[in-house]
């Protein structure tokens, strides 16, 4: 066996081996063993170094407050750092890796950082490394120069870069009362709750329900405390209206009762079975919550206190009782109250020696001296630690008289130990009340903070309320045998001693803040708590501060001479315990955001559509025939459109159904230009404006009945244009009969436009006529194409002859694959949104690159729109003096002089200079234009129309592109409507 | 936070899409009255305490909701359908 | 008081650094002063300083209500940059990051301010073009940026999901090479010594309840720690703002106070080097020196004084991040914590003299503000000192809402919670 594992006793499965490697090195342990437990049966002392002086250090407690044995857990390529020894179960297979080390383990450069400890105390770096402050490492440079090294150092795990492949899972709870902890408390709690057909769900962040009676000695009922665990759990288990969660950490209490949870369900396991995600992030709503947390042992600060072999007094106990590993041979007990005294015998019974009990006080309780001797070994009263060798695992302690919150001048007494088990008192596990709400509130007698009253439902229990005794934990009603100790510890949370020179005090081991570093940061003036925590970074470390803050802020109490409570406590922020990235994202890793798709997506995938992302939508950019440039491939489709025909999806468009006697009425309100003058089966293209005057979207609407319309918004504006429209009808006009129904998805479109555009209808729709006189420039027929039954509209954004071709959604692809067969003997072209751009440029339509959510309606020349009839959304607004100024950007064609590509986001200059100055606008959108044989553009640039004519310049530093262009009018193309209107 | 939707029962305040202070009434559509389309537009009470405020119910029945909410505890203290409340 | 170099950290680390003095004094408050500055956060210590530094004015006093650096330049996630789209904020924003590059000299006290770059993610062509309208933007006024194609993004940022099946493929980016981050408490801490150095009082535990008034005009303030007059009284509260304004019965500003959440993942060994935003959400994400990722979002978009947010953003963060980074999703989320946000209407700020006599206002930061800091202070310290704006900050008036001269960065109009 293994030398620290003693021969019995332990919860843990003796007939299973478990293998596992650290730092490669091969090892075993046993079904039930965590790492920490493992690691300490196979007598590894050092398992981790430490943040800043990179010293060597153990297992110093056995929960989720650890704050130096952590690793990292490799899977295959994943790495997974950070994670405390104590959380890690073992399983078959187990590899880790220790930290914060180079190049090893036990060899570590970073160690000499300890040399220098006074030069690195608390904000050392923000004192030094400016630099010079003229040549060539002034300004950052230096301390970037410098910054490197402490980057490299600083840090401790190891993330990888390979993507996470494992599964994570999002799962709503909803429940009468969430009990969260399963000690004693918790389990009362959950019975009484239970038992009145609530529905509960108990939730334990270890893998074994039971909390403290998992390692205590008492009794319950006449029998062992874990037969009546057992017994309980069974009991919770068998009712319906109770759900377990095990290996499940609260960690965030938001508004109205909203718990966060973390369920690490797969992570003990070498594989995840089948359909298992590795971890469930819970959000559980709860009418009531019982916080049985628990509370955390706290160390107390003493030089030396920090190295390998030394550890909190119940976590040395519940390792002797739990694990049955015994964290050392010969055991010291240093103490402020009695509990620890419990630890001793507990660390006797499992065949440890107890070489001395070291307390503070006095005198203490007869429990705790009935137990000292029990556990046997020199019971040192009125004595305190004052230092302590060892390389790397403790080997001697010295200790010395010790009265009135000093360390008394006299001889000095060594015990030589290899583990000295250290108790300074309790601080209830009130993370999760305090994120709920107000500042928690000192008890002096206990000598730590309770819960704050509460401002959401939930009540505490047990030692979370200070209750620390299994008895009081359990209630009147059960029968408990514990010693009657005293929780209640002596004041005393660091030990200074006098004259000599000493070793460090560690407060916050993982962080190496030192006693020192808090009278430093008092000195300097940084003395209320946030600042205490800010400058010296106490309390910042992965285990935030579990066991450490408490006698910092006592350290800081003592050095500006107040009382604890006046220094205050930092408001505890979530998590209470650290929660992985993907759990949070669950099932949106790997699968972030929705896909939408047209119902014309795979066709356009099979004829070779390059796919565009328009939000969430996919759109095609450009039909690829092999070999051809984007440039090439849009130019052919613009061509084919204005020679011939060509067809675009226009699915993605915002369709709104537009409903209800109003519905003309509330048309004229939100668009600038008057609707309820459009006859029946007409369409007409409207702005819309936000109240500040400024343009918000476009599109046409059609008036399918006397109170029926349907409107089409911009693909992008789809949602914002339905959330405005329903916030007027329900905010501002309510007494307008409306309804307003997204329909985007309810129908399939497609354009279908170019000279020809009318015969392919002709050949394809049956039950209506499509010549001029039936279909209008603007109107609206209803048929049926191949059977299905379509609504046709004639315009065009492309200015050629056109029609808007729509058809319920399941007959999208049935309608295209028709108007496709029409088209072959016109050689019908598919186009993507980059021809539909070139189309729309020519014509000098404008898109969302120009309604930029800035623009006004004059910037666009849409001014005509504007109706002095009536007032709507934007009219009082729409002529402040900052929207009619003189040196707005206004919306101009440019037509580059020189054959080369513009490029949308080149600005426009008056003259070229050697710098890039004097932007006069930007170019919102370019292409080749097949119809003039030239790049062009459209552009906003101050000015507007007032430059027509003039030449000027394309300056586009970033890509390095500058050159003569020509501002022209933005109707670059049959100006006159000619063609559209034929 | 949990909002009771008048029409759907108490929702995660992640089917709601927040739609802003309701303190301010539109002026009469006619107006020029430049000062009040601006304290309209554009000023804000911006309460600490209970604050008047429209919630949507998007990811529900899409009504937009008058709420009265604290700003500094956020709790919700009544709600009701604006439709009602514009009236 | 000493000057901070390595050899009075040498010096002192061999005595035993048993010798520092306070940063900073912590003086009772006098019964008068030129100027009060309430707001003892970044842009209210920063304005004292450069009050006493550009202008001579030292007889000012800086009041907090609760601990130096409380509010949001202790809550930001540090990001310092000026790749702004419209020429008032560039102009601003760039005034700033020139104060920054030499920040820690002039305060001679190492901010820490790190030009590692920023990089903005696009996703789509679009996107592509509007980082190009916003880099030859900055290029025109004299700023740095620079236009990346993928691959010298994929290089630079090691870890993006750069694979086709990305939900928003990385096109490029547009990098701002001298853009960074500082250590945000370092910034509070040096500004108060700085200004503390110049006979500066700074007065913690020290709220306004009400405002001294003789007719119209401000003349003072009453406090926690009694009444103080002053010839000038500057507002410099950020999320505050809202509550401070109506101490002295200005009922309505265009600003709403939002909750904007941060993030902390467990210190890890360098991984990410840069700023790095994404184009298909909002986040953003950089790594402190100690290691962590420091990250954020989107407002949780409800008005708010509570330093708390909800679950749904801190979801939407996290699903943000690992779109971006799937390798992320093994990294623990360390803290969350809210900083109070005084959004305003077009997300542009308010550096003005007013809106009552004796009085100067600073806020609309919305959450930009710590960037700002440098530049915000010696705008409001020249607002303050001479009564009207320098030309970098004339264009944040209070009036340009209402004349509709608004500057409107991201196109969103009056709606905060967008900007």
């Amino acid at each position: 066996m293994s030398p620290r594992r003693a021969h019995n006793g332990g919860r843990i499965d003796r007939s299973t081996t478990l293998r596992f490697t650290f730092d490669g090195t091969a090892m075993t342990g046993h079904a039930g063993d965590t790492l920490a437990s493992a690691l300490l049966a196979n007598g590894i002392s050092v398992v981790g170094r430490s943040f800043k002086y990179h010293r060597p250090r153990g297992v110093f407690s056995a929960g989720i407050e650890e704050p130096n044995a952590l690793v990292t857990v490799i899977k295959g390529k994943l790495r997974e750092p950070n994670i405390p020894a104590t959380q890690i179960e073992l399983y078959d297979g187990l590899a880790v890796e220790s930290q914060n080390r180079f190049p090893s383990l036990a060899f570590d450069f970073g160690a000499a950082n300890g040399l220098a400890g006074n030069l690195f105390a608390a904000g050392f770096y923000y004192k030094t490394f400016m630099g010079p402050v003229a040549g060539p490492l002034k300004g950052t440079r230096f301390w970037m120069f410098c910054e490197h090294f402490i980057r490299r150092a600083a840090g401790l795990g190891r993330a990888g870069h390979e993507p996470d492949t494992d599964r994570y899972e999002k799962m709503y709870g909803f429940c009468d009362v969430l009990v969260v902890g399963s000690g004693p408390s918790g389990l009362m709690a959950a019975k009484h709750a239970a038992a009145t057909g609530k529905k509960v769900f108990l939730a334990e962040q270890e893998p074994e329900f039971g909390g403290s009676l998992r390692w205590k000695s008492a009794a319950i009922d006449g029998r062992p405390a874990a037969d009546w665990v057992a017994a309980t759990l069974a009991d919770l288990a068998a009712l319906p209206n109770v759900t377990l969660l095990p290996r499940t950490t609260v960690w965030g209490y938001y508004d109205d009762n909203a718990l966060g949870a973390l369920e690490r369900v797969a992570d003990h396991k070498a594989h995840a079975a089948l359909g298992e995600p590795r971890q469930r992030h819970w959000t559980i709503r709860a009418k009531d919550v019982v916080l049985a947390t628990g509370a955390f042992e706290r160390p107390i600060v003493f030089p030396g206190n920090d190295r390998p072999g030394i550890m909190l007094a119940a976590a040395a106990a519940r390792y002797a009782t739990e694990f049955g590993v015994l964290p050392g041979e010969r055991i010291a007990i240093f103490a402020n109250n009695d509990s620890a005294y419990e630890a001793a015998l507990a660390l006797k019974d499992a065949g440890a020696e107890i070489a001395a009990i070291i307390d503070v006080r006095a005198g203490v309780s007869i429990a705790a001296r009935e137990l000292a001797r029990e556990a046997g070994g020199e019971l040192l009263l009125g004595y305190a630690v004052t230092n302590t060798s060892g390389a790397r695992r403790l080997r001697e302690i010295e200790v010395q008289a010790f009265a009135d919150g000093k360390v008394k001048d006299g001889a000095t007494r060594a015990f030589a130990v290899d583990c000295l088990a250290v108790s300074g008192g309790w601080s209830p596990a009130i993370h999760l009340a305090s994120q709920a709400g107000h500042a928690p509130q000192w008890d002096e007698a206990l000598q730590a903070f309770l819960p704050p009253a509460p401002t959401q439902p939930w009540t505490g229990a047990g030692a979370f309320t200070g209750a620390y005794s299994t008895s009081a934990a359990l209630g009147d009603d059960i029968a408990v045998s514990e010693p009657e100790i005293e929780y209640e510890p002596a004041p005393v949370f660091e030990i200074r001693p006098t004259g000599k020179k000493s070793g460090k005090a560690f407060v916050d081991l993982q962080h190496d803040v030192t006693a020192s570093d808090i009278r430093l940061a008092h000195r300097e003036g940084f003395q209320s708590v946030e600042h205490l925590k800010r400058y010296t970074t106490l309390g910042m470390a992965t285990d935030q501060g579990k066991s450490s803050n408490v006698p910092g802020l006592a350290i800081m109490a003592a050095a500006r001479g107040l009382p604890i409570p006046e220094v205050g406590t930092t408001r505890f922020r979530p998590p209470f315990s650290a929660v992985s990235l993907g759990a949070l994202a669950a099932d949106r890793h790997g699968h972030f955001k929705p896909e939408r798709l047209t119902p014309m997506h795979d066709w356009h995938v099979a004829r070779g559509a390059r796919m565009y992302a328009a939000g969430l939508w996919y759109r095609p950019m450009i039909y690829g025939t092999g070999g051809e440039t984007v440039e090439q491939a849009y130019v052919r489709e613009a061509k084919a459109v204005r020679a011939s025909v060509g067809i675009v999806d226009v699915s993605t468009l915002g369709k709104i159904a537009v409903q209800g006697p109003d519905a003309a009425e509330l048309l004229d309100r939100v668009y600038t230009n008057l609707f309820s003058t459009l006859p029946v089966d007409k369409a007409r293209y409207g702005l819309m404006l936000r109240e500040e005057g400024i343009a918000f979207d476009d599109g046409t609407t059609w008036r399918l009945g006397e109170h029926d319309f349907l409107m089409t918004t911009t693909t992008a504006n789809a949602g914002k244009v339905m959330q405005h429209l329903e916030h007027y009808l329900d905010c501002v006009w309510p007494d307008l009969r409306v309804h307003v129904t997204s329909v985007t998805d309810e129908w399939a479109g497609a354009a279908v436009a170019g000279p020809n555009a009318r015969h392919v209808l002709e050949a394809c729709v049956e039950g209506t006529a499509v010549d001029n006189d039936a279909l209008p420039f603007m109107g609206i027929v209803r048929g049926e194409i191949a059977g299905a039954p379509v609504m046709i509209c004639r315009l065009s954004f492309s200015g050629e002859l056109a029609y808007e071709v729509y058809c319920g959604a399941g007959h999208g692809q049935h309608v295209w694959d028709a108007l496709m067969n029409a088209g072959q003997q016109f050689d019908i072209v598919p186009y993507g949104l980059e021809a539909l751009g070139t189309l729309r440029i020519e014509k000098g339509h404008v898109t969302g690159a120009e309604i930029d959510g800035r623009t006004s309606p004059r910037d666009l020349y849409l001014d005509w729109m504007l109706s002095k009839k009536k007032p709507y959304v934007g009219s009082a607004m729409v002529d402040r003096e900052g929207l009619v100024a003189a040196d707005r950007v206004r919306l101009v064609g440019i037509v580059a002089l020189e054959d080369r590509p513009l490029q949308g986001g080149a600005h426009i200059v008056e003259r070229l200079g050697e710098e890039p100055r004097g932007s006069i606008g930007h170019i919102t959108a370019f292409c080749f234009s097949p119809a003039l044989g030239k790049y062009i553009a459209l552009a906003l640039v101050k000015g507007g129309k007032a430059r027509h004519g003039q030449r000027a310049f394309v300056s586009d530093p970033v890509r390095n592109r500058y050159g003569p262009v020509e501002i022209v009018s933005h109707h670059f193309f049959d100006p006159e409507g000619s063609r559209m209107h034929g | 936070m949990l909002i009771p939707c008048p029409y759907c029962g108490p929702r995660d305040l992640s089917e709601f899409t927040y739609q802003g202070d309701a303190n301010r009434t539109r002026p009469n559509p006619m107006s020029n009255d430049q000062s009040a389309w601006n304290a309209y537009v554009y000023e804000r009470v911006n309460t600490a305490g209970d604050h008047r405020e429209f919630w949507q119910h998007s990811g529900g029945c899409r009504a937009h909701l008058a709420v009265v909410r604290s700003t500094l505890t956020h709790e919700i203290k009544s709600v009701a359908f604006a439709r009602e409340v514009a009236k | 008081m000493a000057e901070y170099s390595f050899l009075s950290l040498l010096r002192n680390a061999l005595s035993g650094n048993e010798d520092w003095k306070p940063a900073w004094r912590k003086p009772d408050p006098r019964p008068s002063y030129d100027v009060i500055v309430i707001g003892g956060g970044g842009h209210g210590l920063s304005t004292a300083y450069y009050l006493a530094k550009e202008h001579g004015i030292t007889n000012v006093a800086v009041l907090e209500k609760g601990y130096l650096g409380s509010g949001n330049v202790g809550r930001n996630t540090t990001i310092v940059r000026s790749n702004y789209l419209l020429p008032d904020n560039i102009r601003f924003y760039e005034h700033s990051m020139k104060l920054w590059e030499n920040l820690s000299h002039d305060l001679n006290y190492n901010v820490m301010f790190s030009q590692r770059g920023v990089v903005n993610l696009a996703h789509t062509p679009a996107q592509m073009d509007e980082h190009a309208r916003r880099g030859n933007a900055m290029r025109h006024e004299g700023g740095d940026a620079v236009l990346l194609g993928r691959e010298e993004v994929a290089r630079m940022v090691p870890g993006l999901d750069m694979s086709a099946r990305a939900r928003f493929p990385v096109l490029g980016g547009l990098l701002q090479p001298r853009a960074g981050t500082a250590r945000h408490d370092a910034v509070a801490w040096g500004y108060a010594r700085g200004a503390d150095r110049r006979g500066v009082d700074i007065l913690e535990n020290c709220e306004v309840t009400g405002f001294l008034r003789e007719g119209e005009r401000v003349v003072g303030v009453t406090t926690t720690r009694g009444e103080i007059r002053a010839k000038k009284v500057a507002v410099a509260v950020a999320g505050s703002t809202g509550r401070v304004m109506k101490l002295a019965g200005i009922e309505n500003l265009p600003i709403e106070s939002h909750v904007l959440q941060a993030f902390v993942s467990e210190s890890l060994k360098p991984l990410v080097n840069q700023v790095v935003t994404f184009g298909g959400g909002h986040l953003y994400v950089s790594q402190s020196d100690k290691g962590g990722l420091v990250f954020g979002g989107d407002l949780d978009g409800y008005n708010t004084y509570a330093q708390r947010g909800n679950l749904p953003l801190v979801e939407e963060v996290m699903s943000e991040l690992l779109a971006m980074f799937p390798n992320l999703a093994r990294v623990r989320l360390l803290r969350s914590w809210g900083g109070v946000m005084d959004m305003s209407m077009d997300g542009s700020p308010i550096i003005t003299p007013g809106p009552l006599p004796g009085m100067f206002l600073n806020c609309g930061w919305c959450y930009g503000g710590f960037k700002a800091t440098p530049a915000s202070g010696w705008c409001f310290a020249h607002t303050i000192a001479r009564g009207e704006a320098h030309p970098l900050n004339a264009a944040f008036t209070l009036d340009r809402f209402a004349r509709g001269i608004l500057i409107d960065e991201k196109g969103q109009g009056a709606t905060p919670k967008l900007h």
